[in-house]
């Protein structure tokens, strides 16, 4: 059983099949309620969650996230970060513009996420993979 | 070690012998571990078929179970595995119910003077010979649970999309829980089918139970809302919550010209006053 105390509190999912998807979400939610986030701030950075272990999943051929409890002195918070060692993005200003996507969805789930978190870092490179770090504070 | 043929003729012959003395011993042993869950009488019945199966296998030459001669015998055993696991035994209970013929034997032969070497040794054999048999009735029991689960699952699935008609000419489909493909597939056909069955012009997908709306249902919703549209019926967005709804406008998604109202009641009575106005056109 999890029990986020800690501030360093972390828990790490494999992602490789779309249940693997759903506990992601799952443990998200757990967090945001356990660091009192309010419930448009809980439904966000779930949402957000969802979109980037699928597209871990879809286009990163799977890898994991890790979900932790983070505070900054000020504020407590929660962090994901998305890690896979798929083919990485080519060209990541066109990843992020709306409406692009090579797999037939949305094209809205990398630059959605990035609008629903308040702090979004990523890192990629082609033949290598590619990490994205997702961060929302209490406010 | 293998069976020889002649060593499974006297092993058939011993079945055959010893009938009562072994279908006794070895309906005991399953007793012991089914506790009164089957009737002894259930047991006995199985275990005399089972006997009479090992001996015609046995006796028509069978060294394997996967022999001609075993091919009345594999069906019993598949049978076996069919009937524990649909009435919730576990895959152990089930091996058991062969496995426990060793003992039995086992027993007939120590209880005999003739228990030499050469009896010993065809025994080890004849062991082997059902150790099989178990194996396959335990992989067959999990082969049998396996499309049992599935089946649950895919009736769970239909049972968790239900399409109700909530008015004359107006569907509903209250989606709750998390929509995955899958799901989202069950849902779209039977909305589709409802809409044909009852020729309702007015379809309303509620979100209420949906904790998060991301791309992958968004696109699924509008999806089932242009193959609604297609067949001629309108469809509704219900249940949006303020937070899904946030969550909707940060992400990007655009429902586009769709109708979206706060709770299904509302609507309902969209849908009614669209119905009404077109009956005072008339
Ligand atoms: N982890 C990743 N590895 C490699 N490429 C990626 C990864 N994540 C996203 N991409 C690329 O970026 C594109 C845009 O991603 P985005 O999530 O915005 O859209 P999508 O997944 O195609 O559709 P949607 O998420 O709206 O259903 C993807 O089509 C894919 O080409
Ligand atoms: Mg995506």
């Amino acid at each position: 059983m999890t029990t986020w105390d800690g501030a360093a509190a972390a828990e790490r999912v494999a992602i490789t099949s779309d249940q693997d998807v759903v506990r992601v979400r799952q443990l998200v939610r757990t967090l945001a309620v356990a660091v009192k986030l309010s419930l448009v701030d809980q439904t966000k950075i779930v949402t957000a969650a969802s979109e980037l272990a699928r597209n871990t999943l879809v286009y990163g051929g799977g890898g994991n996230a890790e979900v932790s409890r983070v505070d900054n002195g000020r504020k407590p918070g929660i962090r994901i970060v998305f890690a896979d060692e798929g083919p990485g993005i080519p060209d990541l200003d066109l990843a992020l513009t709306d409406g692009y996507t090579t797999g037939g969805g949305m094209g809205l789930g990398l630059s959605g996420a990035r609008r629903l978190v308040d702090e979004f870092e990523i890192d990629t490179e082609v033949g290598k993979g590619t990490t994205i770090s997702v961060t929302k504070w209490c406010r | 070690m293998a069976l020889s043929s002649e060593q499974g003729n006297r092993f058939a012959d011993l079945l055959k012998g010893h009938e009562d003395t072994v279908i006794a011993s070895w309906t005991d042993e399953i007793s012991r571990t089914v506790r009164g869950r089957l009737s002894r009488a259930e047991l006995q019945r199985q275990t005399s078929e089972l006997q009479k199966g090992f001996q015609t296998a046995l006796s028509g030459g069978a060294s394997d179970l996967n022999d001609d001669a075993a091919a009345e015998l594999r069906a019993q055993l598949t049978e076996l595995s069919n009937t524990r696991a649909r009435q919730g035994f576990t895959a152990n209970e089930t091996a058991v119910s062969v496995f426990a013929l060793k003992e039995a034997v086992f027993q007939v032969i120590k209880g005999g003077e003739d228990a030499d070497t050469a009896t010993l040794r065809d025994y080890i054999g004849f062991s082997a010979f059902v150790d099989r048999a178990a194996l396959f009735t335990f992989d067959t029991y999990v082969r049998i649970r396996e499309e049992l689960i599935a089946d649950q699952a895919e009736q769970l699935l239909e049972l968790s999309t239900p399409v109700v008609k909530l008015w004359e000419g107006v569907v509903a489909v209250p989606l709750v829980g998390t929509l995955d493909s899958a799901r989202a597939q069950v849902v779209m056909e039977r909305l589709l089918q409802t809409l044909v069955d009852t020729g309702s012009p007015y379809a309303i997908i509620d979100i209420t139970g949906v904790p998060a709306v991301d791309t992958q249902v968004a696109q699924h919703i509008l999806k089932t809302v242009v193959a609604a549209r297609l067949m001629g019926a309108d469809c509704i967005i219900s249940g949006i919550r303020p937070q899904i709804a946030q969550t909707i406008v940060a992400l990007g998604i655009e429902f586009g010209d769709i109708a979206t109202k706060a709770s299904l009641a509302d609507a309902l009575r969209h849908v009614l006053r669209l119905t009404g106005t077109k009956r005072q056109e008339r």
